[in-house]
């Protein structure tokens, strides 16, 4: 599984939805993801790529696309 | 050693609904419960100040206590609601007190100013004696500039409340404290005169779920307990779901956080001494904790004698 789908299955996870948006859509602004949700997507991106995440990352906008979750991980997987 | 030996508290008496921000706000009432476990917060009248807030939750907790304000050596008022730049409350609120010679010292950390307060306090008890701790807050005069703001009007209440530390006796023990600031936040969450309150509400969120926890836990860690031995939680009222999100974290029932957000809204600094003011500390350790603007936040444990 590539490092985008496995994030839009955590994306799916979390959420208990389906996401069909763009990679390069915001999150925040669709109301896919809100406060909480983005919460559990860390959390389950840390688990899944086996990283974690420094305080001071804890910023919405590094997580805010799909496009800007993979890059995320592409610098910080395990 | 301190000693927590009181807490008291005040609320002014006007109501404020969901049903009377929903118009306002644009939001079902519903929608403001859901979102925030806030059913009604109260709001000051306009002549009333911080001060004054502070003042009559002082006061409460001092008859609770049996104390007398002239027996207070130190004076911490927290408070991000303060009408001036300078001074702060604090010299009011000893005046109210009717004292003229105590020194009375600002926090204006606003959300964990009066975690900051207890904890400072119970370093300064010793050399101080009796530090009454006061966090007050109106926030209505904050969040009912024009145009009103959804996402913030209808979080936030006013109100105030005490706490009473002495050096030799208390029903509960202060056993440590942890105390983090982090200023990479703190665009996130201010309040400037011109422009008024400004809360990225998803940072705060993001950031609170995963450090005050983690504070917990590392505070406990260090004095040899678990949050699954402790016996009551008692947080910053900001937000329900918050409150149930750490305890998840922590792996504790709900049932042991204690909250009464629903019927004061978040008042700042003032919500973790008006919750105290409410609490049952009949179980034991109680933990204390607390996140807001800076970031600052932290956590406090505490055992009965």
């Amino acid at each position: 599984m590539s490092t985008r789908d496995k994030v839009i299955e955590i994306l799916n996870t979390a959420t208990s939805k389906t996401y069909s948006g763009a990679d390069d859509e915001s999150l925040f602004d669709s109301g896919f993801l809100d406060s909480f949700g983005l919460t559990d997507v860390v959390a389950g991106l840390e688990n899944a790529f086996g990283f974690k995440t420094p305080d001071g990352d804890l910023t919405p906008r590094k997580f805010e696309t799909v496009e800007k979750m993979v890059a995320y991980v592409e610098d910080h997987r395990a | 050693m301190a000693f927590l030996r009181a807490f008291g508290s005040y609320v002014p008496p006007r109501v404020v609904t969901n049903e009377d921000l929903a118009a306002l706000a644009g939001k079902p009432a519903e929608w403001i419960r859901n979102a925030s476990g806030i059913d009604e917060r109260r709001w000051a009248s306009d002549e009333v100040t911080v001060a004054d807030l502070g003042v009559a939750a002082a006061s409460d907790c001092l008859r609770r206590a049996g104390l007398a304000a002239s027996e207070l050596g130190l004076i911490l008022v927290a408070s991000g609601s303060g009408e001036r730049r300078f001074p702060g409350p604090a010299s009011a609120v000893a005046l109210g007190l009717g004292l003229d010679a105590t020194p009375a010292v600002d926090l204006p950390i606003a959300s964990a100013g009066s975690l900051y307060g207890m904890a400072l306090g119970a370093r300064l008890a010793e050399d101080y004696g009796n530090v009454l701790v006061v966090a007050a807050e109106k926030m209505s005069a904050v969040v009912k500039r024009t145009p009103f703001d959804p996402n913030t009007g209808i979080l936030f209440g006013d109100g105030a409340g005490a706490c009473l530390i002495s050096a030799g006796e208390g029903a509960l023990r202060v056993v440590d404290s942890l105390l983090l600031s982090d200023g990479s936040g703190a665009a996130s969450l201010r309040l400037d005169w011109e422009t008024g309150l400004s809360m990225e509400g998803m940072a705060v969120i993001m950031n609170a779920a995963r450090r005050v926890p983690a504070a917990i836990a590392a505070l406990l860690a260090r004095n040899g307990r678990t949050p699954g031995e402790t016996g009551l939680f008692v947080m910053h009222q900001a937000n329900l779901n918050l409150i149930l999100r750490v305890a998840k974290t922590l792996g504790v029932s709900p049932d042991r956080f204690f909250n009464n957000i629903a019927r004061y809204g978040n008042t700042s600094s003032a919500s973790l001494l008006i919750a105290a003011a409410e609490a049952d500390f009949s179980a034991s350790p109680v933990c204390f904790a607390a996140f807001g603007a800076g970031w600052h936040w932290g956590a406090l444990l505490a055992e009965r004698v």
